[in-house]
């Protein structure tokens, strides 16, 4: 048995697709078994909706009258400084970016309230930003100041552009210190006082297809919102972590990059944030769906918490100082009972991206597909797997 | 004139075992409903109250209150949640010192319990969409 994504598009164009999600292909998986299962759905649905800081998008701004050559220059929206090291009127403003006047932790933890993701946000609710711009001048760019109020419909494009996301499986961060501390996995408790994590586990895109065998360059995903495509593999993609018996890697590891029209995203999937002491961020809402071409990839799909396990850091001191140890490791499945055990100690455990919004996510796209508005594609080249050897990186410094 | 008021109450740790609300009833005529009750680490104790009654019962029984020990604060301040900002994602659940969030199951959505609320603020900063708002 063995469908192709031709035929399943066929399908989903005659409205006669059986697209699941994520969630509901376990209870199918276990009712029918993988055979039958594989044989009957076409499409998984999976959905993640979290901060995802490696996030921004770039504009093409248009020509003012007389012109104004922002690149190399300085770009703020809404006081949040922009890059620009483009040609003359295109920028990046990055989720992360602060305004220059912000206390950051100066007066520690900061509070962070506005940041390059609000400003995205923003921009994609259809609010006008303000854009302050100064240029050094030039023969054909002769103006150097520029202030205006930007509005998302009049610009030529504004294209969303995450180097990482949807990451396959993340540290639970705990806090070993006595005090309490501040970090982007939010505010721990000191003492084991809680214990925070971040995937949707069962309905996480990449726990869905471990070994990247249906998601690659050229995937069309949820993103947003509206469409988007994956675009690479994510920055600090790292196949060759431990994985367990499932393939299911039991450490940080594969990540996308993904891409999409910002003018068609929404505010509700785009959520500006504020990490309390850590900087600004952007919750990204992303759907990935997975063709069911043989019974292994179902059998991927059918992935259940109980069998996804997390590396349990202490970000007081082994996270700051790259120390590799963890305190052990947990599932989702305990995870998500809201306690779990460390150090002999019952710990109580929150999420940071939001389980409910990626089953929503996952029912969307699904939705989408049944409709059939949307198509699957074939991706144009797999994502690095393995085999790829990549070895992860770290800065070494060496002496000027 | 009769009103109705939310109070959280600090007691020291030598009132703790004392019938106090009982007094609040019986002396001083005032209705109450618990809103939440917990003994903290340092073996202080933290009530919160919602009292109702005549205005002049109200006042002298706070005043008995403050004459026995018992720090009074005064919900003068709502927090409320802004619902199209909140991603449901719990990062307020563990924060909060009464309980007031709760996972709501099979959904996964998190529940705000505005009357266990005692408007302490600990989770406006913490909610990373900043859905938490202090109104006055
Ligand atoms: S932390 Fe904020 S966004 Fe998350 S569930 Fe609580 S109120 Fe909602
Ligand atoms: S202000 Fe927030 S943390 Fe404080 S009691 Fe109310 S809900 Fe809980």
């Amino acid at each position: 048995m063995g469908k192709t994504i031709a035929e399943i598009n066929e399908r989903i164009g005659k409205g006669q697709a059986v697209v699941v999600t994520a969630e509901e292909v376990i209870e199918i998986a276990a009712d029918k078994g993988i055979k039958e299962a594989a044989r009957e759905i076409d499409v998984v649905t999976t959905g993640t909706f979290g901060p995802m800081c490696s996030s921004g998008a770039y504009l093409n701004l248009g020509h003012s009258k007389p012109r104004i050559k922002f690149g190399g220059g300085s770009v703020y929206l809404n006081e949040v400084p922009a890059y620009t090291g483009f040609a003359a009127v295109d920028i990046f403003i990055g989720a992360t970016a602060l305004p220059d006047n912000d206390p950051q932790n100066k007066i520690h933890p900061g509070d962070f309230n506005y940041g390059g993701g609000h400003v995205i946000e923003e921009l994609v609710a259809g609010k006008d930003v303000r854009l302050v711009a100064i240029a050094h001048g030039t023969d054909c760019y002769p103006r150097k100041k520029l202030e205006t109020l930007l509005n998302i419909k009049d610009l030529n494009e504004a294209v969303l552009f995450n180097i990482r996301n949807a990451y396959q499986n993340y540290n639970v961060a705990v806090n070993l210190s006595d005090r309490t501390i501040y970090t982007y996995m939010g505010v721990l408790k000191p003492n084991l006082g809680n214990a925070n994590y971040s995937t949707a586990g069962q309905l996480s895109p990449l726990f869905n297809d471990p070994w990247y065998k249906t998601i690659g360059i050229g995937t069309k995903i949820f993103l947003g919102g509206g469409v988007g495509y994956v675009a690479w593999q994510g920055t600090q993609h790292n196949p060759a972590v431990l994985r367990g018996d499932n393939g299911v890697p039991r450490r940080p590891a594969g990540a996308l990059a993904v891409i999409g029209d910002l003018k068609q995203m929404k505010p509700q999937w785009l959520v500006g944030t504020s990490m309390f002491g850590y900087g600004c961020n952007i919750t990204v809402g992303i759907g990935v769906p997975i063709p069911i071409l043989s019974e292994e990839i179902l059998r991927y799909t059918a992935v259940r918490d109980e069998d996804i396990l997390a590396p349990i850091v202490d970000y007081a001191e082994a996270y700051p100082q790259r120390q590799p140890d963890i305190l052990g490791e947990a599932s989702y499945a305990q995870l998500k009972s809201g306690k779990i055990m460390v150090r002999e100690k019952e710990v109580p455990t929150v999420s940071l991206s939001s389980y409910a919004k990626a089953a929503e996510i996952a029912q969307t796209l699904k939705e989408w597909i049944k409709r059939g508005e949307f198509l699957l594609t074939e991706p144009v080249a797999p994502l690095p797997g393995v085999e790829a050897g990549i070895t992860f990186k770290s800065l070494e410094e060496h002496p000027i | 004139m009769t009103i109705s008021r939310r109070v959280v109450l600090h007691f020291p740790r030598l009132l703790v075992d004392q019938p106090i609300v009982y007094h609040l009833v019986k002396d001083y005529n005032l209705e109450f409903n618990i809103l939440k009750a917990s003994v903290t680490p340092k073996e202080e104790g933290l009530l919160v109250l919602e009292l109702s009654g005549e205005q002049s019962d109200y006042e002298q029984g706070m005043q008995y209150l403050t004459g026995i020990g018992v720090g009074i604060q005064l919900l003068s301040q709502n927090v409320i949640r802004n619902e199209t900002r909140c991603t449901h994602c719990g990062a307020c659940i563990t924060i909060c010192p009464t309980s007031a969030f709760t996972l709501e199951l099979p959904s996964r959505r998190v529940n705000f319990q505005a009357e266990k609320c005692i408007a302490c603020g600990l989770c406006i900063k913490p909610c990373p969409p900043r859905a938490m708002e202090v109104r006055f």
